[in-house]
């Protein structure tokens, strides 16, 4: 796509890699948008996958027909100039037993030291034995001291059978993020959520979860993985509500270097007494026999700490 | 060539090794074995650099390596198999090959390290190292990124903690494979009998000194020896059971 510019393209590289594999509007199969600075620069259909422009918001309609199968829907969005604020309203309808992946991810550039966020407020609606694999990487790139904003705020629905996975990260260079993900697990359906963070310098980063498991049968896993490294600090607020026979789980674990900090409010509540909720959390440094172990690998002591991160937050 | 000259630590007041003075010659496999808390592991971490000793030398092939961190050890050709291996959450097996051999292997060359240490590739190689392994699977990767290393001395620190019969078999050939090799020496701290068996020398460390010393044929003989008369070892060949 000829209108797509260099910082665009580097950052839809970073935040739309799949295993390896950048995404290519032009020889990709799949329904597409891509948007940069609040327009769309590109946008495809396909048979089965509609993408149209909502008329009461900014943002997309995005509807995935029932029953459709290995299809793929790439949504990035990229802010490359300071000063401006990208407000984003998405709203997937998954039809009932289709099996997607959806690839999002947002990036910020700037050279200049102005602010410049970007906000995501998504919406899943996911259809009766529905599958889905959500990814979703959020980087800032550029000028160090130009303040990026990301805030994606998330919502789920999920009907009888449904599975959603959610894999989603946060790569650095985010000075400030407020994630927010609520949403309602029904009857047998399973919720599967999996957040990377990596914070440094002065960033701040909060993570809130609540979920509702109403229906019978329904399950969640949530995992959090985070680093916050330099001065930098992070928030992480989960709560699993259990209102009927259900499974949930939640894992919290962090790692500290330097001076960052991190603060982990777990919160498991169970109105049933067939919920069955389990939290495990842990917060700590490097472990020194981790770094100890590599360095007799011959890695130098900031090769072994990279090691460790890169592996943690994979 | 690894020499090791009065090796003295101390820590917490306690005098934990008390002058060892050894050569491992290249080409050679050498078993230390002892009593618990004689002072084997810590020996062996001093030489890979994980401990810093409290007075003595190391030298590898004549140059002095007592002050190098365990970076450069490693790069001067020592490797270290951990007796407690060490787990990281998100590095899996095929991870940490790649990082122990410095490159990204092939798909036929982790299949093959893993199957030295009685692992299949297509089972473990995309596994965590971590809570996913038992403790005997783990100790089987430690035991196989030091493999992958070619070091010049290769220490393996109680290898056979954790694993089976048939896995251990696999070792043992893993073990005489690299003595074979002629150039690479091996210190196995271990108190296994078929390792024992099989080592040119024995070194017993008790109480953080050299005890008794020799071939390997010769002072596992004394070692089976169950004459409680001759706990110093009798000397003979075969032991004084005749």
């Amino acid at each position: 796509m000829s209108n797509i510019d260099k910082t665009t393209a580097d950052l839809l590289d970073i935040v739309t890699d799949v295993d390896g594999k950048a995404f290519d509007p032009e020889k990709f199969a799949g329904a597409f948008n891509i948007r940069s600075n609040c327009t769309s620069l590109g946008r495809k259909s396909t048979e089965n996958i509609k993408i149209e422009t909502k008329t009461d918001n900014p943002g997309l309609d995005i509807r995935i027909a029932p029953g459709t199968k290995g299809e793929d829907v790439y949504i990035p969005a990229c802010v490359t100039k300071a000063g401006i604020d990208d407000l984003v309203y998405n709203d997937f309808f998954v039809g009932e037993g289709a099996d997607v992946t959806i690839i999002a991810g947002c990036g910020i550039h700037t050279e200049t030291g102005e602010e410049a966020r970007h906000s995501g407020i998504h919406r899943f609606f996911c259809g009766k034995n529905s599958r889905v694999l959500y990814l979703e990487k959020h980087v800032g790139t550029g000028n160090s001291a130009a303040k990026k904003v990301i805030d994606p705020q998330t919502e789920v629905f999920l009907e009888e059978g449904a599975y959603l996975e959610i894999d989603t990260s946060q790569l650095g260079g985010v000075c400030r993020s407020d994630r927010k993900t609520r949403g309602t697990v029904g009857k047998n359906a399973t919720l599967v959520i999996k957040e990377r963070l990596l914070t440094d310098g002065d960033d701040v980063a909060t993570t809130d979860f609540e979920i509702e498991m109403n229906g019978e049968g329904g399950g969640i896993n949530l995992m959090s993985r985070s680093v916050a490294q330099g001065d930098s600090y992070q928030k992480y607020h989960s709560s699993i509500i259990g209102n009927a026979m259900c499974t949930g789980h939640s894992e919290c674990d962090a790692i500290l270097s330097d001076n960052g900090k991190v603060d982990a409010i777990p919160q498991l509540i169970a109105n049933c007494k067939d919920a069955s909720l389990i939290h495990e959390a842990a917060i700590g440094k490097i472990a020194g026999e981790q770094i100890l172990k590599l360095r007799t690998l011959g890695l130098t002591e900031e090769e072994a700490e990279k090691a460790i991160i890169d592996g943690f937050l994979k | 060539m690894l020499e090791i000259k009065d090796l003295r630590f101390t820590a917490d007041g306690r005098e934990i090794l008390k002058g060892i003075n050894l050569v491992i010659p290249e080409g050679k496999l050498i078993a230390l074995t002892g009593p618990n808390g004689g002072g084997k592991t810590t020996l062996a971490k001093m030489i890979a650099g994980v401990e810093k000793p409290t007075s003595g030398q190391i030298l590898l092939d004549g140059v002095d390596i007592t002050d190098m961190n365990p970076t450069e050890r490693a790069k001067a050709g020592i490797g270290y198999a951990f007796q407690q291996p060490v787990r990281f959450k998100g590095i899996s097996v095929r991870d940490m090959l790649n990082l122990a051999a410095g490159k990204t292997l092939t798909e036929e060359e982790i299949k093959d390290v893993l199957l030295q240490v009685g692992l299949e590739a297509d089972e473990y190689k995309d596994r965590g190292v971590d809570t996913h392994l038992s403790g005997g699977e783990i100790k089987r990767i430690e035991i196989a990124t030091v493999l992958l290393r070619n070091a010049k001395v290769a220490l393996f620190d109680e290898p056979e903690a954790g694993i089976d019969l048939w896995s251990f078999n696999n070792l043992i050939r893993a073990f005489e494979v690299l003595r074979e090799k002629r150039d690479n020496s091996l210190i196995i701290i271990s108190h296994q009998e078929r390792i024992l068996s099989i080592a040119d020398e024995i070194v017993m460390i008790q109480d953080g000194q050299v005890g008794m010393r020799g071939e390997g044929h010769t002072i596992f003989s004394r070692l089976l020896c169950k004459n409680e008369g001759c706990a110093d070892g009798c000397g003979k060949e075969g032991g004084c059971r005749e």
